[in-house]
């Protein structure tokens, strides 16, 4: 028994109370049902101490004294009174400190209704104020960023925001300022909050201090309905409540989910929900013809299109896209796709992501172990653009546990300075610098780096404690360099883990439920389907199909002949976006299945409504394989339908039937084909214990599934109550608050080597040269994406996309001062400012991805395995 | 242009060198970008921020909380009249009101000419010359009325620039050693001789236990 | 009558030429050091120090031979010299530093050679920009001289000191708060547990943190031994102490004292020292030991100027700050001006503090400019009570530091020992004395 596993106890008002070494007082008073008031402490954050509302009396060696519960660490024995006299005069007194200079400004505060200080004061507050003085002022609401407000006269100094800037999310651009009673928030002239994070601060606020633009004055918290949801804005599945007035949502609040996101959002998550009532949504089919846009009816359209697909050849129809789609919705395309229309060419990936094979058929880690490991590789892209809150989370454990981390990279990320090793590899050789990590000779001009550390620092470890997290930091190379990297590091560090650092909202569910080509769902090969899966299907397709590029390049050969695009905005996202706008104009027919107008719905001849996030039920899976709920909270908008429901549509038009009625069926089958997700019944997704959702397979490990710690009302102020939403559940029982244990049948995936499923490298690969830079296009946050761009207040935190060199590229092109460059490449040129960066090799020229404005991915082309540009100051 | 100039910037970098950790340094930068110019800049706490590696806010941060330094510009001589208990006894808030009339200004600003500004200060220590002030942190106590008007007056003449330098400068003395023993060198010293110190308590400790079994 | 004095940290103070390293030489200077580095192990002079009940002379009175004994074993163990001297009506070490900074300089090689300390900080209070020059100059004589650096005068320890501003706060006297700012932030007091920078300090290492006063005995005991030391004082009060005398009397000023062997009345009134009151004034009140002390009154001036002595009356000895109040002064305003002291210098962390020091500034305030209740008293009671339950002394803590629990002593003690001039002040709307 460790440590951490002994139990204590201590009396709580005379109440013996059960805890563990290293617990502060206050939680365990809290588990035991003893609520002692407090403001500055939060569960998530390091305890402070000052704002002394969780003074109890604490016996000691004289007696009883006054400490404050939120730093007191429980010990056997210990007798705490929380609400003797002394211990409530105590409390009192600090309530009414802290009012005496608080505004009474609550009727028009946003926190009114939901705000720790007036709940408090309500429960234990005196009547009247004795404070008769003049309140100390400060100008009213100031905009310390674009989405947060910030309101001096409101705020308690309780130190959460900045704690949370600093320590958390590791930007202090937010600190204290003075000193005494003129101690209040500030931010740096001309610096603005501008953090990927900021919105966790008014979410943790105690009080009316800090506030969302985007929230300002929109509802009253009594006025607010709520599901709990899982956000699907990038891949790493955060929980939280989606909040909604009057059919439209008005805020999501991060949920406390120990496993995945602890409390916190980024801001791409937490305010995108403004897309969702963007003026850009489609309302209903319509037909792009000759004669323009004619709006139609979902039975002309469907009708249209079934026709079409009877007449066509199997191998001629292809699927793009899926990636943000429910688990429901993935199996039911995949299912018409493969199992009716015939055809594998169905790729959820746009060519951004890695061979489907590394992801499916690598033992998966989850955020967990991965922030436990004894060394974590990363070799993916900047976390903190890509998946923000699995940033965080390793953030937090480098800083607080130690966690070793190698990065392998073309540049420098987010993480490089928790790294104990980082690496630079010149574009194109990521699997050579892999190679010398494991102790093979490297040309010294292909990278940069302390070698022998690293090599120091994997062979210290057991490799079956490693965890590699992988994905695509170069839209401009070839996927095949990271992927034989990838595979290398996890074929040769024996049962070393991996886990996906894919980033669209669903595409590790998309993935493992076979929208990829090659593979049927529950990552089994297409080769291998399974009886229980032939038994439900119609038929597979006969031989293996296109990824996304692959398709593409046959329909510029007129080989495509009905392409659906299930969310995909090609010309905007994928990276070769003249490839695409050829390919487009090539193809009879292609309908587009989304919720937006984009720059790709042009080139559909039938568009359908989707229905939007938070209009529909669902389950999503994140970078972990933990599946968990999509709650529904809106009414579907206009005539938007969710996108199983067009394929089972679609297939009963073609005379076909996918035999699903209601989302229970299609989980019934998906239990039943897919090993994966075998024992994930929807009873037991739907339960209330499960709401942080369940890592498949089950039986990877005994997956133990404990409820979540209990909401903290004044720890997240907002979320006041926990209501279940999700599938309809089955008639089974569910399954209680308690404890369970799953213990599915055993599952693994058969595979050999990993690189042996992988193509060989093709020819030359060239390293630096002269006057031609390689090319590296990685991804922001906030992009030029349609989710962002929808968005109103994310869209004007878009930014001109920046180039990057090292300061001897720079001096190479001869330029100082302004960093104004012309870049030519794969027959174009655009103008972009470059700045230096130190991070990067001679020779690399590292671009900023712009989604729909389209310069950036003029500049490369697909076909290359590097691209390479040729760079002129203007 | 109020980031350091190449002077400066060496002597910051000097000074950088004395911590085992570099953030330490921020007050002492600070105090050395007032020493040029006057007061705290913006561009200096950003540049700060930079030789010390933190945000602009934080430095910003610990800035604001120290009465010495001021992000506002301030007056060439900072006049700071005590009026805590000691000085109050003697006087110190009379002095504080004639100040005020004398320059023509309330607490807390700067004539126009930009020559003083005047501050009320918690006690500076100078307690047994009541009522005591100080100018650019320079003692003067104790102080009538008159004495006052001829401080001023001095100041305003220039007579007492070679004890009172400009605003900003703490100390005309620099320090000349840079740091002689680089701590890992240190480090290994102490763990030497913590060793040679653990045998000899040893040694004492069991010939004690000796002599008292004897 | 008092002892003649018999001085140990100021006997050089009256000599012009001792802040320079020539003339310091010229008094015995650095033969303490000398003594400590070359003759004896460290372990040697940390016995000295013990033997000497040498008792913190910063004003918490902890003896330092304890607090050096307490410091844990580490590679890297720190030396901060507090010179941040800010308690109202304290300037002893002012004092200390101008007239006699290589004083402080040996005093701070012995302390850091007797610890292992990996390096020196003195932390000086940024507005004693003349000490600073001084002590600056000083180390840097040393290091020239050899008393800093690399094998100090030929031994085989190496130590570098260096001097540190501090900026403008009276909180960074608080050890972990001077810890704080010496770290590059602000200067707030740390939350305890840790309790004791002895285990966790400066950067997270073991650091000890000395007074100057404190330091400042260390080469003369080093120098005379122990024994020569505690044939000075009497009861736990060993030695000598500054005191530093100041208020309405004749003749303020610092004053070294043998411990335990004077009485506030000497100090006062002994022609040596205080000199008295000025003519025809009578004592109304002493502040002892620094402005959270509560106060004593005319019939306490025999008390006996000892740590236990003075604690033993329900005060403190404090930092050795003696303020005299005579009967020209308004009790309310004097007790209105300390709590707008703590008001301005409270870091702002905890509550009570931060709120209830800045409420009873208000509330005094507006008593003696003529607007107060009289239930005013019982809310500035109440209040005080919120901030130190029962308003006890020894207060009990409800902050982080104890600056919060200083608060409310000179408030109630003024209530308590002057409630009717408080109630003048209500009744006739304004301030009797104006």
């Amino acid at each position: 028994m460790t440590d951490s596993e002994k139990t204590l106890k201590l009396t709580v008002n005379g109440k013996e109370v059960e805890s563990a070494p290293g617990e502060m007082l206050i939680a365990a008073a809290e588990k035991a049902g003893v609520l002692i008031p407090r403001f500055c402490y939060h569960p998530r954050l390091e305890p402070v101490g000052v704002c002394r509302m969780c003074l109890v009396e604490v016996k000691g060696p004289r007696g009883f004294t006054l400490q404050p519960a939120c730093y007191i660490s429980v010990a056997d024995g210990m007798e705490v009174l929380t609400d003797s006299d002394k211990a409530k005069k105590a409390q009192d007194g600090v309530l009414e400190f802290l009012l005496a200079n608080h505004p009474l400004d609550c009727p028009v505060c946003d926190k009114g209704g939901e705000c720790p200080l007036q709940d408090q004061t309500l429960t234990f507050g005196p009547g009247e104020s004795r404070f008769i003085e003049e309140k100390r002022h400060f100008e009213k609401p100031i905009a310390i960023s674009k989405l947060v407000y910030l309101d001096r006269e409101r705020c308690i100094q309780c130190d959460r925001c900045t704690r949370f800037a600093a320590d958390i999310a590791g930007e202090a651009l937010i600190d204290f300022e003075g000193r005494g009673g003129s101690l209040h928030i500030t931010t740096f002239p001309d610096k603005p909050f501008a953090s990927y994070f900021s919105g966790n601060t008014a979410q943790i606020c105690p009080v009316g201090a800090l506030t969302t633009t985007p929230y300002r004055f929109k509802a009253r918290p009594w006025d607010l309905e709520q599901v709990e949801s899982t956000c699907v804005s990038c891949a790493v599945g955060c929980q939280m409540v989606v909040q909604s007035s009057e059919n439209e949502i008005v805020r999501y609040l991060g949920i406390d989910s120990e496993a995945v996101n602890q409390s916190w959002l980024c801001d791409k998550g937490r305010f995108g929900f403004e897309s969702v009532s963007s003026a850009e949504r489609i309302a209903s089919p319509y037909l792009n013809g000759a004669s323009g846009v004619v709006e139609t009816g979902w039975s002309q359209a469907l009708d249209a299109i079934a026709k079409t697909l009877k007449s066509a050849e199997a191998d001629s129809v292809a699927v793009i896209g899926g990636s943000h789609m429910a688990n429901e919705d993935v199996y039911t395309w995949v299912k018409f796709a493969k199992g009716i229309i015939g055809t594998d060419s169905v790729d959820a990936q746009l060519d951004d992501g890695l061979d489907p094979k590394v992801v499916a058929l690598s033992d998966r880690a989850t955020i967990q172990e991965a922030t436990q490991a004894k060394l974590l590789i990363l070799l993916t892209g900047d976390l903190r653009e890509e998946l923000p809150i699995l940033f965080l989370r390793i953030r937090s454990a480098a800083k607080k546990m130690g966690l070793k981390i190698l990065e392998i990279s073309q540049s420098e990320s987010s993480l490089t300075g928790d790294a104990a090793v980082s690496l630079r590899y010149f574009p194109g050789h990521a699997e050579d610098l892999v190679d010398g990590v494991l102790g093979a000779e490297i040309d010294p001009g292909l990278y940069s780096g302390d070698l022998q550390a690293a090599r120091a620092l994997v062979s210290s470890v057991d490799p079956g404690s490693v965890v590699v997290v992988g994905g695509r930091e170069n839209l401009a190379g070839s996927s095949l360099d990271p992927e034989r990297a990838i595979a290398k590091l996890l074929d040769t560090l024996a049962g070393a883990k991996f886990l996906s650092g894919l980033r669209r909202g669903n595409v590790n569910g998309a993935i493992d439920l076979g929208m990829v080509p090659g593979f049927v769902p529950g990552r089994v090969r297409l080769e291998s389907a399974s009886d229980s899966l032939k038994a439900r299907w119609k038929s597979l397709p006969s031989k293996a199909g296109r990824n996304s590029k692959e398709i593409l390049e046959a329909a510029l050969r007129g080989e495509i002949k009905v392409l659906f695009l299930l969310g995909a905005d090609l010309v905007s996202d994928f990276g070769d976006s003249a490839l695409a706008e050829r390919a487009l104009s090539k193809i009879p027919m292609v309908v587009g299945i989304d919720t937006l107008t984009n720059r790709t719905t042009q080139y559909c001849s039938v568009v359908l409504p989707a229905t939007a996030f938070a209009e529909r039920h669902g389950s999503t899976t994140n970078i972990e394989g933990r599946v968990s709920i999509l709650g529904k909270k809106l009414v579907g908008f206009a005539l938007s339908r969710p996108e199983w429901m067009i394929a089972v549509e679609l297939a009963a038009y073609m005379g076909e039937d996918l035999g699903f009625e209601h989302l229970q069926d299609i989980w019934e089958e998906i239990q039943e084909v897919s090993p994966l997700h075998r024992g994930l019944s929807i009873s037991v997704l739907g339960a209330p214990s499960a709401k942080e959702g369940i890592v498949v397979p089950l039986s990877a490990s005994k997956v133990q599934i404990t409820s979540r710690r209990v909401l903290d009302p004044i720890a997240t102020p907002g979320i006041t109550s926990v209501g279940v939403s999700g599938p309809p559940s089955s008639s089974a029982a569910l399954p209680g608050e308690a404890d369970m244990v799953f213990t599915g049948e055993a599952y693994s995936p058969a595979r050999s080597k990993l690189l042996d499923l992988l193509a060989d490298k093709d020819g030359a690969n060239p390293g630096p040269e002269a006057d031609n830079f390689a090319l590296v296009v990685s991804k922001r946050l906030y992009d030029h994406g349609v989710e962002v761009l929808s968005a109103k207040h994310l869209s004007e935190l878009v930014s001109p996309s920046k180039g990057r060199v090292s300061p001897r590229s720079w001096e190479q092109i001869g330029l100082n001062g302004s960093g104004l460059t012309r870049l030519q490449g794969n027959g174009a040129s655009i103008e972009l400012e470059l700045i230096q960066d130190p991070s990067l090799l001679d020779g690399v020229v590292k671009v900023e991805f712009d989604g729909a404005l389209g310069e950036v991915s003029k500049l490369f082309g697909v076909e290359s395995s590097t691209n390479r540009v040729k760079m002129e100051k203007v | 242009m109020s980031r350091f100039t190449k002077e400066m910037e060496s002597r910051a970098h000097q000074i950088l060198a004395l911590y085992p950790e570099r953030r330490s340094a921020t007050i002492p930068l600070c105090h050395l970008a007032q020493e040029q110019n006057g007061y705290l800049t913006e561009e200096s706490m950003i540049q700060i921020a930079e030789l010390v590696g933190t945000t602009p806010a934080e430095v910003l941060g610990a800035a604001s909380f120290y009465d010495m330094l001021h992000t506002e510009p301030v007056g060439k001589y900072v006049v700071g009249v005590c009026t805590n208990i000691a000085c109050l006894l003697q006087g110190g808030e009379e002095l504080l009101s004639h100040a005020e009339e004398k320059l023509g200004i309330p607490t807390g600003a700067t004539t126009d000419d930009g020559m003083f500004t005047l501050e009320d200060m918690e006690c500076i220590a100078h307690c047994d010359h009541a009522p005591a002030l100080q100018v650019n942190y320079r003692f003067f106590g104790p102080l009538t009325n008159d004495s006052f008007d001829t401080l001023v007056d001095d100041l305003s003449a220039g007579k007492l620039e070679s004890e009172v330098p400009p605003h900003g400068t703490l100390s005309r003395v620099q320090r000349k050693h840079p740091i002689a023993v680089p701590l890992e060198e240190i480090v290994r010293h102490r763990r030497d001789s913590d060793a040679k110190e653990g045998e000899r308590l040893a040694a004492k400790a069991a010939a004690e236990s000796k002599e008292g079994s004897n | 009558m008092p002892l003649p004095p018999l001085k140990i940290v100021s006997a050089r103070a009256k000599d012009p030429k001792n802040v320079t390293l020539e003339g310091y030489l010229a008094n015995g200077g650095y033969q303490g050091l000398r003594k400590a580095v070359l003759e004896m192990n460290p372990e040697d002079v940390r016995d000295q120090v013990m033997q000497a009940s040498l008792l913190g002379r910063g004003g918490a009175g902890f003896e330092a031979g304890r607090k050096w004994s307490m410091l844990k074993k580490s590679d890297i163990r720190y030396l901060v010299i507090n010179g941040d001297e800010s308690e109202p009506a304290t300037f002893k070490d002012h004092m200390l530093v101008e007239a006699d900074p290589h004083q402080l300089v040996e005093g701070a090689l012995i302390a850091g050679y007797a610890i292992g300390a990996a390096r020196v900080f003195i932390f000086l209070r940024g507005e004693f920009a003349l000490g600073f020059e001084r002590v600056q100059n000083a180390i840097n004589e040393a290091y020239e001289y050899g008393a800093i650096g690399r094998d100090i005068f030929g031994s085989n320890f190496s130590i570098d000191l260096v001097l540190h501003p501090g900026a403008g706060a009276y909180i960074c006297g608080e050890e972990t708060a001077l810890l704080e700012s010496l770290e590059g932030k602000r200067g707030f007091p740390r939350i305890k547990p840790p309790y004791f920078p002895a285990v966790i300090g400066l950067y997270g290492q073991p650091t000890i943190v000395n007074n100057v006063e404190t330091v400042a005995n260390l080469p003369w005991i080093v120098k005379n031994g122990a024994s020569a030391f505690t044939d000075l004082g009497g009861g736990r009060s060993r030695g000598t102490r500054m005191f530093a005398l100041s208020g309405q009397v004749n003749r303020p000023g610092t004053y070294e004292l043998e411990m335990a062997k004077n009485t506030f009345r000497d100090i006062i009134f002994d022609p040596e020292f205080g000199g008295g009151l000025r003519p025809g004034r009578s004592l109304k009140a002493i502040i002892p030991g620094g402005v959270s002390a509560p106060w004593l009154g005319p019939d306490q001036l025999d008390v006996v100027l000892g740590q236990d002595e003075v604690a033993a009356v329900g005060s403190m000895l404090g930092s050795g700050s003696i303020i005299v109040m005579d009967d020209s002064t308004c009790m309310v305003r004097a007790a209105w001006r300390i709590s707008k002291f703590f008001a301005r210098e409270s870091c702002g962390q905890c509550t009570p503090c931060r709120e209830g020091g800045s409420w009873i500034e208000k509330v005094l305030n507006r008593i003696e400019s003529g607007a107060g209740r009289e239930e005013d008293l019982d809310l500035l009671m109440d209040l005080c009570d919120n901030i130190v339950p029962g308003v006890s002394w020894p207060p009990q803590q409800t902050t982080i530091c104890v600056l919060g629990p200083s608060i409310p002593s000179s408030v109630a003690v003024s209530i308590k020992m002057f409630r009717d001039e408080y109630l003048t002040h209500i009744k006739e709307g304004g301030c009797p004395y104006d």
